[in-house]
């Protein structure tokens, strides 16, 4: 390792949101010329620490030690200007302008009268362009280029500055193998100038390929840094895993009754292709694959909010045409989105009337709206699912994730619905909240419900479901019982290894 | 204050703030003219509020639901136009019901294209406006439209009967208010009017058909400018091509001042009645003061701005805004 | 070919071709139902028509920058009244009897500076408080109306200049004064936009507003700048048209807003910010300006103009929409 002092550190970071401790005591030390993999699974914590980073959120505790001088990232800008600079996941680029535009976003060179010295920002931006060997140049609309090339852009803004630290975030999702290798190269090329760079992904194989050494998160706290070179993938799991949360693999086997839904070769243009299961009452079925596999188009379709271009979905063996989430309830199905902000909830609105929502017409006394019965179905739901909100007049924007999503799912509930389908049923919320929900799952699958679960957590997918569904690129590559899987062989299943259809429940 | 901190108030400023502000004026101005108490005086006011009051109330369904409306002037215009025409060709009794029919038409029209085919509603409304406009100009031949026989018709009575020993234009007002505000506040349909501006996203995904709603919103919209139409041509028995160009801003100060949101999503009745009333007494006082007529303009103009930043002020905490 | 720029030339050529459209209709169909035997294409008709547009033509240069930026100004026509009242009653004040023609400079100055302030002010607004460009304006296009009305009541504010009429009434090499200064704005604005650093950072804001602020661009002087440049424009616009008729309604420039956003979004320009043409602006003016005397040339009312313009900006809007679906697959929402 380089004996040298850390470009960047931050020491003993704690950020709470209300309801949630996001960071608790979490350090990170950077190296100069060091490849620094920071790792965790979804609502670990990596993004929040990288917010902090950046200058987005303000920590509660702790603070940030550039080049040996301790500094507060006051925003964005600030971080930018100590060298600190992003490769968003999300591009932050603007599609109406050069390429060479958006690389020197915020700091066009001038010649007099403030004009635009454009001979000077395209030679410059070329140069760093063939730096990267992309195939297209400055004066190309940011908007016409494909996503990987528009993530080369970011890259290339990277460059433009005297940057100290690098922080990579998922890089390579869209990235096709050859523009990986260029990025590589990049990476290489910024260690051996001395710069610190913070890569996060969750593509083992990168990691052990480019990184020095390991941080790992799980629920906002620090579980250990490890040489890469002295670990392997199954240590490094192991730390991202943890067993804090009993997430021990499902071994109940209750009746199992009629089949409720049953889906035969549904596809939906180039999302999916030829998707077959069923799902029984009293069951849990996982859906499990890498963000972009398919999982939550399926969902949407099946609750009407896409059209199927092929394939039949039947329920309780009759066949039926869902055309909108109006129909899709009226048959029994019901949806807990994957966005609990944007499709869940309507954050402006208090809990009760976002519970009683989708049978708001069926709650009437007369021409109106029967309070009494809102009232006692939000008490019911309350009670059940242990929301805390001081009251129902409460505005749902105001409770804790956890809380949100509890009442997501009791709107859901309320309905009594016959197949419920959950999509990243936990995504961000606390651990508290987190095993209540997996108990909930559980719970009602002994009550008889038919129950989807869609999540990109492992741990979670195991510990919930009867049989796992592995998805790869649109298509169902395995189908799994609870005895038969492992987390290796779920893994090569949704990277594509294995075979196709493999259907074991028959 | 004693027991109330800050933020209390603050909150209670930006929930309350436009009653706050409401009996302030009133205040105000009655201790500057004692005339502007006189129950006539405030009878006066309410009745010449009522034509632009009925069309906000409609409005404000349109804006709660996260869209607006900029067509209500030049299709009150048109209401009133046709149903002047019409009443020397077949009658008042016919004439009313056809010119509702018409105006529900344009309104439907409307609520298809940005409910049903989801296009934006500034740049819909806008077009309508200029469409419906050239729609009145091309009915009337351009000319002012006069009923024949003023003194032999019972159609004034919208605008100029009493009821009561209540001015018609003022109970029809009042009656659709309260109407409108139960259905808003008090119906399924006016919970999913809220859920759809809320979050149009949540609302299809709780099995709102978003698009059925935002259709009844214009039509609700375009029955009150009938109404306000009808209110019109009852005053004058004849009118311009023009008489309500102009009026869709003025309506849609109105509903803002009432606190409505432009995102969607909030608002009520009572509170654009409230706006309205603002708007009126705010004219009336400032005329009762001395000031001219045309000064009402720049108070609301400065009400307005006030109104809305001490809102998203209160949201955020902080009074001045963090752009950069 | 990249991809996307063969939708995006025929985006910015639609307007173009929509132009020719209109004068092949109208020239055709005048053959049959005009009223007079004078050709649609007549060259003096054409230099008329460029003249008449000058006025709004002028206006939505600057609600082009205003709606690329990312907000929107329903204030111009009130600017556009009082700026014009400015100029007129400017030109009687006693102060400046002695000057004799020399007033007509300071007149035209104190309109500009005057249409700059109220555009200031806007911006400020919008600036310091947050509030949404669409309530600051529509609340200033009562404020500045109600000023108008205030100056002078229901009167109209009427000089005639002699000399500042045959200077409006001038042509130069053909065109009129009012063509010269749509030119020389379009000429002007299209620079500004697509050659300095603020005409870029307004498209980078409008385009992606956290991306700009991320990069440190100053999101406030930007915004304030463009709305006192449309605040100029609007103050320009009248100097133009009143140095010529000498007399203002208190109700001139009413729904001036409405035109020049039909104008601006038949150009091509998104309601949502970060993309417009100001060449294709140019066109949207100029397309309106031929319908409206195409209409008349062919006997039509001059009424049925505003319902043709009005369906044909609906029927824009939804072509942009299907030409932008993306298929069968799509979300739902």
């Amino acid at each position: 390792m380089i004996d040298r002092a850390p470009v960047l550190r931050l020491e003993h970071i704690v950020k709470t949101f209300p309801g949630v401790r996001a960071l608790d005591d979490v350090s990170l030390s950077v190296l100069p010329g060091e490849v620094h993999a920071l790792m965790g699974e979804n609502g670990a914590g990596k993004s929040t620490l990288m917010k902090v980073l950046g200058g987005i959120y303000q920590p509660d505790a702790g603070q940030i030690v550039v080049d040996e001088k301790p500094v507060v990232m006051a925003s964005p800008l600030e971080a930018k200007a100590r060298g600190i600079v992003f490769i968003h996941q999300e591009l932050s680029l603007a599609g109406e302008l050069t390429v060479a535009e958006n690389i020197y976003l915020g700091e066009l060179p001038r010649k007099r009268f403030g004009l635009v010295d454009w001979d000077t920002l395209y030679s410059r931006t070329d140069a760093i362009l063939e730096k990267l060997k992309v195939g297209f140049d400055a004066r190309t609309l940011v908007g016409s280029l494909s996503i990987a090339n528009q993530q080369m852009v970011e890259i290339a803004r990277a460059l433009t500055v005297d940057a100290r630290a690098v922080i990579f975030d998922e890089p390579t999702a869209s990235l096709t193998d050859a523009e990986k290798v260029v990025l590589f190269d990049v990476i290489e090329d910024l260690k051996a100038h001395g710069v610190g760079i913070i890569y996060i992904s969750h593509r083992m194989e990168e990691i052990f390929r480019i990184t020095d050494r390991i941080t790992v998160l799980r629920d906002g706290t620090h579980q250990g840094t490890v040489n890469t070179a002295e670990t392997d993938e199954e240590a490094v799991t192991q730390l991202m895993i943890g067993r804090k949360l009993d997430l021990s693999r499902n071994v109940s086997h209750h009746e199992i009754g009629d089949v409720a839904l049953e889906v035969r070769g549904l596809s939906c243009g180039h999302l999916f292709k030829d998707i077959s299961f069923e799902v029984y009452r009293g069951e849990v079925v996982g859906f499990y694959g890498l963000v972009g596999a398919g999982r939550t188009e399926i969902a949407e379709t099946l609750f009407g909010l896409r059209d199927p271009s092929d394939g039949k979905i039947l329920l309780d063996g009759k066949e039926v045409r869902i055309a909108s989430p109006a129909e899709a309830i009226a048959r029994g199905i019901s949806l807990v989105p994957e966005d609990r902000k944007g499709q869940g909830l309507i954050l402006g609105m208090n809990c009760r009337d976002n519970i009683t929502l989708p049978q708001i017409d069926d709650l009437k006394a007369g021409p109106f709206v029967d309070e009494g019965s809102e009232i006692a179905i939000f008490d019911k739901y309350r009670d059940r699912l242990d929301i805390r909100t001081p009251g129902w007049k409460q505005l749902v924007g105001n409770l804790s994730g956890g809380n949100q999503q509890k009442i997501v799912i009791g709107k859901w509930l309320a309905m009594h619905p016959s197949v419920l389908i959950l999509d990243e049923p936990t995504r961000g919320i606390d651990v508290g909240s987190k095993s209540e929900i997996h108990n909930l799952i559980r719970e009602l699958a002994a009550q008889g419900y038919a129950v989807i679960v869609i999540s990109s957590e492992m741990p979670e997918v195991l510990h919930v479901s009867d049989r796992i569904i592995a998805m790869y690129c649109g298509r169902i590559m395995r189908t799994f019982t609870s005895d038969e899987v492992n987390e290796e062989n779920l893994i090569q299943a949704i990277s594509g290894i294995g075979t196709e259809n493999g259907n074991s429940t028959a | 204050m004693a027991g109330l901190t800050k933020e209390q108030i603050g909150g209670i400023l930006a929930r309350q703030g436009i009653l706050v502000a409401f009996a302030l004026f009133m205040i105000g101005f009655s201790i500057a003219n004692a005339r502007f108490l006189d129950p006539d005086n405030i009878m006066g006011v309410v009745r010449s509020s009522a034509i632009l009051g009925v069309m906000a109330l409609g409005v404000t369904f349109v804006v709660i639901s996260g869209n607006l409306d900029l067509s209500v002037g030049s299709m009150m215009s048109f209401s009133t136009i046709v149903v002047l025409d019409l009443h020397d060709k077949i009658g008042p009794t016919l004439a009313i019901p056809a010119m509702f029919a018409m105006t529900l038409c344009l309104g439907a029209l409307i609520g298809f294209l940005v409910g049903y085919l989801k296009l934006n509603s500034l740049i819909v409304t806008l077009g309508m406006l200029s469409a419906i406009h050239g729609l009145t100009l091309t009915y009337s031949g351009g000319k002012n439209m006069d009923i024949a026989d003023k003194a032999g018709t019972w159609f004034g009575v919208f605008g100029q009967g009493d009821a009561l020993g209540i001015p018609v234009p003022i109970l029809i007002f009042v009656l659709l208010a309260a109407g409108l505000g139960i259905l808003l506040a008090k119906t399924p349909f006016g919970r999913k009017v809220y859920a759809v501006g809320g979050n149009r996203t949540a609302a299809t995904f709780s099995g709102i058909r978003q698009a059925r709603v935002v259709f009844s919103c214009y039509l609700i919209s375009a029955f009150c400018v009938a109404t306000a139409g009808l209110i019109q041509a009852g005053r004058s028995l004849g009118s311009q091509n023009t008489v309500g160009q102009g009026l869709e801003l003025e309506v849609l100060a109105a509903v803002i001042l009432g606190g409505a949101s432009l995102m969607g999503g909030s608002g009520t009745i009572f509170k654009t009645a409230i706006g309205v009333l603002i708007l009126g007494f705010i004219q009336n006082g400032l005329l009762l003061v001395g000031l001219q007529f045309y000064a009402q303009y720049v108070v609301t103009w400065i009400i307005i701005i006030l109104a809305v930043w001490l809102d998203i002020a209160a949201k955020r905490g902080r009074l001045w805004s963090p752009i950069a | 070919m990249q991809a996307g720029t063969l939708s995006t030339f025929l985006k910015r050529g639609a307007i173009w071709g929509f132009i020719v459209l209109e004068l092949i209709f109208f020239s055709v169909a005048g053959e049959f139902l005009s009223l007079s035997d004078k050709a649609f294409m007549d060259a003096g008709n054409m230099l008329l028509l460029l003249k008449q547009t000058a006025p709004l033509g002028i206006i939505a240069m600057g609600m082009t920058i205003i709606m690329i930026n990312g907000n929107i100004d329903l204030s111009v026509g009130a600017t556009f009244a009082l700026c014009a009242i400015v100029l007129l009653d400017s030109l009687t004040w006693p102060i400046f009897a002695g000057l004799g023609d020399g007033v007509i400079p300071v007149a035209w100055a104190l309109a500009l500076l005057t249409g700059i302030a109220l555009g200031a002010l806007n911006g400020l607004i919008v600036w310091k408080t947050g509030v949404d460009a669409f309530i600051v304006t529509l609340g200033s296009m009562l404020g500045y109306r109600g000023l108008v009305f205030m100056y002078n009541g229901e009167q109209p504010t009427s000089h005639l200049n002699w000399t500042l009429v045959d200077f409006a009434e001038a042509q130069w090499l053909g065109l009129h004064t009012a063509t010269w200064f749509l030119l020389f704005v379009t000429v002007a604005i299209w620079f500004l936009m697509n050659r300095t650093v603020h005409g870029r950072n307004a498209y980078a804001i409008g385009d992606n507003r956290t991306a700009a602020v991320n990069a440190g661009i100053r999101v406030g002087p930007h915004m304030m700048i463009n709305f006192m440049i449309i605040g100029f424009l609007a103050a320009l616009s009248a100097v133009v048209f009143y140095s010529e008729s000498g007399s203002v309604n208190p109700n001139d420039g009413e729904l001036y807003e409405l035109w020049v956003i039909t104008a601006v979004v038949l150009g091509g320009t998104k309601l949502t910010g970060g993309s417009g043409s100001i060449i294709s602006t140019f066109g949207g003016v100029l397309a309106i300006q031929l319908l409206r005397k195409g209409l008349a040339h062919i006997g039509t009312n001059t009424e049925t103009v505003n319902l043709v313009i009005g369906l044909i900006l609906i029927a824009v809007l939804f072509l942009d929409r299907q030409l932008n679906l993306k298929g069968k697959e799509e979300l739902k929402v």
